[in-house]
């Protein structure tokens, strides 16, 4: 599924359920836009020249690209691209392998479903049916984010401006596809190192030229596959690797690696709110039972407590009215032995 | 309580000074920042697009603020309730740190003005970036209703704080579910960089990697915030000292778990994804730092406190876990990003960078400090005494 095809769902609810298909169709699988441009760069025909560097930023206009062409001492730095000059070129020593250096040139690979586009929280990118990835600065929030994931380091920002900074890169020369032209780079390089045409018909030319000359080759069209895949090819004799691209990473598009936790969300936005209530109500119910429980042995021993006090009253009263009795009837005799001793005198008298 | 200082000279405190020149530079140079740009303020690059601002006051701001809906599930939900007396400044410190979290973002975005652009121009749903601007504008609003009964308690609104108390489990749901979603996705951001990321941090599992340090992350803060509340605020405190101790022990018990937890899940991922390896190189070192320095080393102290009553070892424990998330957020989002970059093309703070984050982190010590002295933080409002 292509992200701007995801993209049309919009709004905070669609939210939601876009990062929830996005996982749910992890089976399909999205071929790209049929028919669409590429460009092949091929590594043995490039000679460093950077007439591509001069044409794009002529096009973008941007000022010439510095150092100026003559001054070959700008192979001695690894250049990326920046905000004032969209592709470079760099020249990679070979030495070891007994063969004169190699130039790669580097620029945006506008990949088939890319990672800056899945990574937009404002979806600036867009994937066009022609093959460019394109990106709409009256959106971008300026988070950067897309800038720190691309896997190429192709994504520059204007820092130097505080208003209005954009993110940029290569564009494909979209402008001029539209115009049935050909990216200016491909246009102005002397060599034939940059071919331009559908996606699928490099392909084909880049096994063609791999196939004749299978010395000169490594037998791997770099672009097609890798991370989905891009519409920028690259083949040539060096290692990828030495060339600063990433070997052996998965077909899998970077939309895909971060989609199966995506589709987690809505999930746990469902499942959460019933499991922690019913957490809630089970704590709430042990607290209810501890307190039953103890209200019960609370009421159990005063209820036991007053029965024993009740006994004990009755026994005291008992004994109380037992002494009184006692006493009255102690008093009563003594009384009566008093008044028989006074008797006793009268008579003696 | 004790009253708030109102003559001249009780403000020239030291603390109030440094405080006040700290503040005052970080304005000025976030002034600079939207006069003259990012370039002339930072030393972001092409390369490296998210420095100190994204790496500490946003990745890390994030975690070290969990701590306010770790204890709401603990007491709200889970029914601990001895550790009430704590709720109140975690929930605080979170709606702080949060609301910092956003001050750092909105310093370091192009455009911050666009902020809201997500949610009423143009969505991007396949961004993790998007949930978690989602996520986290929720819970700052769920932060701050939190956070408001003491406000109210304070000013004497007496209906306003029945209404919110009765809405806690409503809103201890809620925060968890919010927290489970942005903590996670923190991490989840880094599934979109698998070449940028060393391979010992980058992982299929590197949401929940996020999400259970930013529980012990939580924890440890509430341990480390408490006991400094305790000393700086001791005529505020109104449980004893016995009684905090045995909320600090127990705070230890639960770390030594989600620290255990975590050393697991960190070992499992290096495990099932053969990265064996890497360990032998210098950015094994670095991770081995990391996970024995400041994972296993601070679980086992919770342990060790816990079964021997110790409060203080717990406390330290507590220091090297916060100190080890700080440390584990800036490796993914700094020294361990961009890995095979060779060296001239890293990055290195800028000295206004590092001012800039001093200053957010004094504006919460800051706000923190002013709020504990006037409202019912540390101890219950003798009006409201047992209520949510």
């Amino acid at each position: 599924m292509s992200v701007s095809r995801r993209g049309f769902l919009q709004g905070m609810a669609a939210g939601t359920l876009a990062a929830g298909t996005a996982g749910a169709a992890g089976f399909k699988h999205f071929e790209g836009y049929p028919g669409r441009y590429g460009l092949l760069h091929d590594v043995n025909l490039c000679v460093g020249c950077r007439s591509c560097e001069v044409a794009c930023n002529q096009v973008n206009d941007n000022p010439p690209p510095e150092p100026p062409t003559a001054d070959k001492s700008v192979f001695t730095k690894m250049r990326r691209p920046t905000s004032k000059q969209y592709t470079v070129v760099n020249r990679y020593l070979n030495e070891a392998d007994g063969k004169p250096p190699v130039y790669r040139k580097q620029q945006c690979m506008h990949c088939n479903e890319p990672c800056c586009a899945s990574v937009c929280f404002v979806h600036a990118f867009t994937k066009t049916p022609e093959g460019p990835v394109l990106y709409d600065p009256s959106v971008c929030v300026g988070c950067r984010y897309c800038v720190n994931a691309c896997p190429y380091y192709a994504l520059s920002y204007e820092y130097e401006k505080p208003f209005e900074p954009r993110v940029v890169r290569c564009t494909m020369c979209y402008p001029r596809i539209k115009k049935g032209l050909k990216p200016a780079c491909a246009e102005a390089c002397p060599m034939g190192a940059i071919k331009f045409g559908r996606r699928e018909e490099l392909i084909k030319l880049a096994r063609e030229r791999i196939r004749k000359r299978p010395a000169d080759y490594i037998d791997h069209v770099y672009g097609e596959h890798e991370f989905g895949g891009t519409s920028w090819l690259v083949i040539g004799g060096t290692s990828f690797a030495k060339l600063g691209l990433f070997e052996g990473v998965t077909h899998e598009s970077i939309p895909e690696l971060g989609s199966g936790f995506l589709s987690v969300v809505p999930l746990i936005v469902s499942v959460y709110p019933g499991l922690l209530a019913g957490i809630y109500a089970f704590s709430k119910r042990k607290e209810r039972l501890a307190r039953e429980e103890r209200e019960a042995a609370v009421s159990e021993a005063v209820s036991k407590a007053s029965e024993e006090t009740k006994q004990k009253l009755s026994a005291a009263a008992d004994k109380a009215k037992k002494d009184k009795d006692n006493a009255v009837a102690q008093a009563v005799k003594k009384a009566l032995a008093e008044a028989e001793k006074a008797s006793g005198k009268e008579v003696s008298k | 309580m004790n009253q708030p200082a109102k003559s001249p000279a009780r403000l020239l405190t030291p603390f109030n000074v440094i405080a006040a020149v700290i503040l005052a530079g970080g304005a000025a140079i976030g002034l600079l920042r939207f006069i003259k740009g990012l370039g002339a303020t930072t030393n972001l690059s092409n390369d490296v697009p998210w420095g100190l601002w994204i790496g500490f006051d946003v990745m890390t701001g994030v975690a070290l603020a969990a701590g306010g809906f770790t204890i709401t599930t603990a007491v709200y939900l889970f029914g601990m309730k001895e550790y009430k007396p704590i709720v109140r400044p975690a929930v605080l410190t979170g709606f702080l740190g949060y609301a910092l979290v956003v001050v750092g973002l909105v310093v370091d975005l192009g455009r911050p003005w666009r902020l809201p652009y997500p949610f009423i121009v143009k969505a991007g749903p396949t961004s993790a970036l998007f949930e978690i601007a989602l996520c986290v504008m929720l819970y700052l609003t769920t932060l701050f209703i939190e956070s408001t009964p003491a406000a109210f308690e304070w000013l004497g609104w007496k209906r306003l704080r029945k209404l919110v108390g009765s809405m806690t489990i409503a809103l201890t749901i809620f925060g968890l579910l919010l927290s489970t979603l942005h903590q996670s996705t923190l991490g989840a951001m880094f599934l979109a960089t698998p070449t940028r990321l060393h391979p010992l941090w980058h992982s299929t599992y590197i949401p929940v990697h996020f999400f259970v340090s930013a529980i012990a992350a939580g924890i440890s803060m509430l341990i480390v915030e408490g006991s400094l509340s305790h000393r700086v605020f001791r005529d505020q405190v109104e449980i004893s000292h016995e009684q905090f101790d045995k909320i600090t022990i127990g705070l230890g018990k639960a770390g030594a778990v989600v620290l255990l937890t975590y050393f697991i899940i960190k070992v499992m991922a290096i495990g099932l994804e053969n990265e064996w390896h890497y360990l032998a190189t210098p950015y094994g070192a670095l991770f081995l730092v990391e996970l024995l320095g400041f994972v296993a080393l601070p679980c086992f102290g919770f342990l060790l406190g816990y079964r021997e009553r110790r409060p203080l070892l717990i406390r330290i424990s507590a220091v090297i876990t916060v100190i080890g998330i700080i440390f584990n957020r800036l490796n993914v989002s700094i020294f361990a990003y961009n890995w095979q970059l060779p060296a001239e093309r890293r990055y290195i703070p800028h000295w206004m960078e590092i001012w800039v984050t001093v200053a957010i982190v004094t504006a919460g010590v800051v706000a923190f400090r002013w709020i504990v002295k006037r409202m019912p933080i540390l101890h219950e409002h003798p009006e409201w005494r047992g209520v949510h």
